[in-house]
């Protein structure tokens, strides 16, 4: 090895260990602070304690916003899953012309500022007469959640061999029951992990949610923000680290069902 | 499935696409193009007023001035971390590899309000960043940098990281190691080898992560509204301070229009660049 290759090689390993420094840096952050006793963000924090953990409960707001956020979540997910499914299925297995331009549709809400797909939701259920904050909310959170579907289960839906459908009917199974017996446990896991993180990413929105939202209707990234403009203290930092434990089930989840590489894939 | 004698659009599967995407023009393609319809119309039918109008305000030039400022640098940070990083995790032994992939997905699937907040909180001036500072003899006594534009570069390079090495990833791992050993076995330099066979290789992965990052930083609102404030006005905040804030609905429409019109640009010229290149976008 020339003493060039072993420069490169030094600094990729630099690069590498920086990286994984760089990104785990706000999640330790936080983490530390909300277990830590100093009010003031201190680090290390000078001792241990529970306290911002204990006040979690007497916060006013927090519980509703974290209900309508799990709520919407959900059913924007379920609602997601439905329609994406049906459509996936149709770009896989169809073959009409503008198969292309349907799936890069789908999936660009992905790619357009959260904001400006917010502004004009705003305005545009407005126009259509939608007025229920709640209502709309979900909605909106519908388009948040759907493009993860999609392209998750076009991805796995392309590997599915749909001859064993045909197969299953041929050993006597209803066509219903094929479907449900053969395809579904097939597409399971891209289930579970496009509804995993298409829950988590409408758990997470802010620029759209923060246009569908009065006194009662609340979600949790947009409490959050208000507890941080108004008070910032180390009770946020509690509720940030339940939300990274969540993300962290839905890791382990994830690889236990595809694997981690397999999530990387982009 | 087996009947094929029928026109294409006849094809029964189809309609299975039907109800996501009537929902999808419903409640998202006909809102943007309502907005972006609604920004032409002027008291006396089609105008540009509302656009004449913006341009002529100086302000509004340093804040376009601002978004772009700061999503340049905020890609060239991540293109130079994400570059080699991608690399490393092509390369890296599984246990390295392993921590490395956790290290990257696992923030993607945590709110932009978390790690704005948790930056709030390494930039303060008794932060982790000042003291690593200080402590490398780098900076003479603990500095702030929340509140400032470099703070808000750094923490926004931190949080889009993972879209630039990911796609460059996507890229650099399918490349075969034999086409670099081929180069080799001719005599060609390790220096030439990169330029003439890696990095042409690897540049589609390199146009998409740019263009992630780049149309991120661009539109980003929460990331700016915690790091450096209300004096600090980019394309983004202002949309939304503008209908949140001030009801200013004629410059927030405005100004969301020109940041669709950016995102739909970015999109357009990166695939573009990608399939120009022979690889996938």
């Amino acid at each position: 090895m020339t003493a060039v290759e072993r420069a490169v090689r030094l600094f990729v390993w630099f690069i590498a260990g920086f990286t994984v420094v760089f990104l785990m840096t706000p999640l330790v952050v936080t983490i530390a602070v909300s277990f830590g006793s100093s009010t003031v963000f201190t680090l290390p924090p000078p001792d241990w304690s529970f306290r911002w953990y204990e006040r979690l409960a007497g916060m006013r707001g927090l519980l509703p916003a974290l209900l309508v956020s799990l709520q919407v979540a959900a059913i924007s997910t379920a609602i997601a899953l439905a329609l994406g499914t049906l459509c996936a299925i149709a770009l896989v297995r169809g073959r009409f012309p503008g198969r292309e331009t349907i799936s890069t549709f789908l999936v660009s809400p992905l790619m357009l500022p959260g904001l400006v797909i917010g502004i004009a939701m705003l305005q545009g259920f407005k126009a259509m007469g939608l007025r229920d904050v709640y209502a709309s909310l979900l909605v909106a959170h519908v388009v948040i959640t759907l493009p993860y579907v999609v392209r998750t289960v076009v991805s796995a839906l392309s590997l599915f061999d749909f001859s064993l459908i045909d197969a299953a009917r041929t050993l006597g199974c209803s066509y219903q029951a094929a479907l449900l017996r053969v395809m579904v446990p097939a597409l399971a896991p891209a289930f579970l992990t496009s509804g995993m993180f298409a829950f988590l990413a409408s758990m997470d929105n802010y620029p759209i949610s923060i246009f569908f939202t009065d006194a009662w209707t609340k979600t949790l990234p947009i409490q959050m923000l208000q507890y941080v403009e108004e008070r910032p203290d180390p009770t946020i930092a509690a509720i940030s680290a339940g939300l990274v434990l969540l993300a962290v089930v839905a890791l382990v989840i994830g690889d236990r069902l595809v694997g981690l590489r397999k999530l990387a894939d982009f | 499935m087996s009947d094929r004698s029928f026109a294409p659009w006849r094809d029964p599967v189809l309609w299975l696409a039907a109800p996501a995407v009537v929902y999808l023009v419903v409640v998202y393609a006909f809102p943007l193009l309502l907005l972006l319809a609604k920004s032409f119309v002027g008291p006396s039918g089609i105008s540009v007023q509302q656009y004449i109008v913006f341009m002529d305000d100086p302000f509004n030039w340093r804040v376009v001035g601002n978004t772009l400022r700061v999503a340049g640098w905020v890609t060239l940070i991540c293109l130079l971390i994400g570059y080699p990083a991608a690399f490393a995790l092509t390369y890296a032994g599984t246990a390295l590899q392993i921590v490395m992939l956790v290290s990257i997905i696992l923030p993607l699937s945590i709110g932009a309000v978390v790690k704005a907040f948790a930056w709030q909180i390494v930039l303060r001036r008794d932060g982790i960043v000042s003291q690593l500072l200080v402590g490398l003899g780098l900076w003479d006594e603990p500095q702030r940098l929340l509140f400032t534009e470099t703070g808000l570069v750094l923490g926004a390079a931190n949080i889009f990281l993972p879209f630039m090495i990911l796609p460059i990833y996507s890229v650099v791992k399918l490349i075969d190691p034999r086409l670099s050993e081929a180069g080799a076995t001719l005599g060609a330099s390790p220096l030439y080898r990169f330029t003439h066979v890696t990095l042409p290789l690897s540049l589609p992965g390199v146009i998409s992560g740019i263009a992630f990052v780049f149309s991120m930083s661009v539109s980003m609102f929460v990331i700016p509204s915690l790091l450096i404030g209300d004096r600090f006005q980019t394309l983004s905040t202002l949309t939304g301070r503008s209908f949140l804030l001030m009801r200013n609905e004629q410059l927030g429409s405005t100004t969301a229009v020109i940041l669709l019109v950016l995102a739909v640009a970015i999109v357009v010229a990166s695939s573009w660049l990608g399939r120009r290149l022979g690889g996938r976008t």
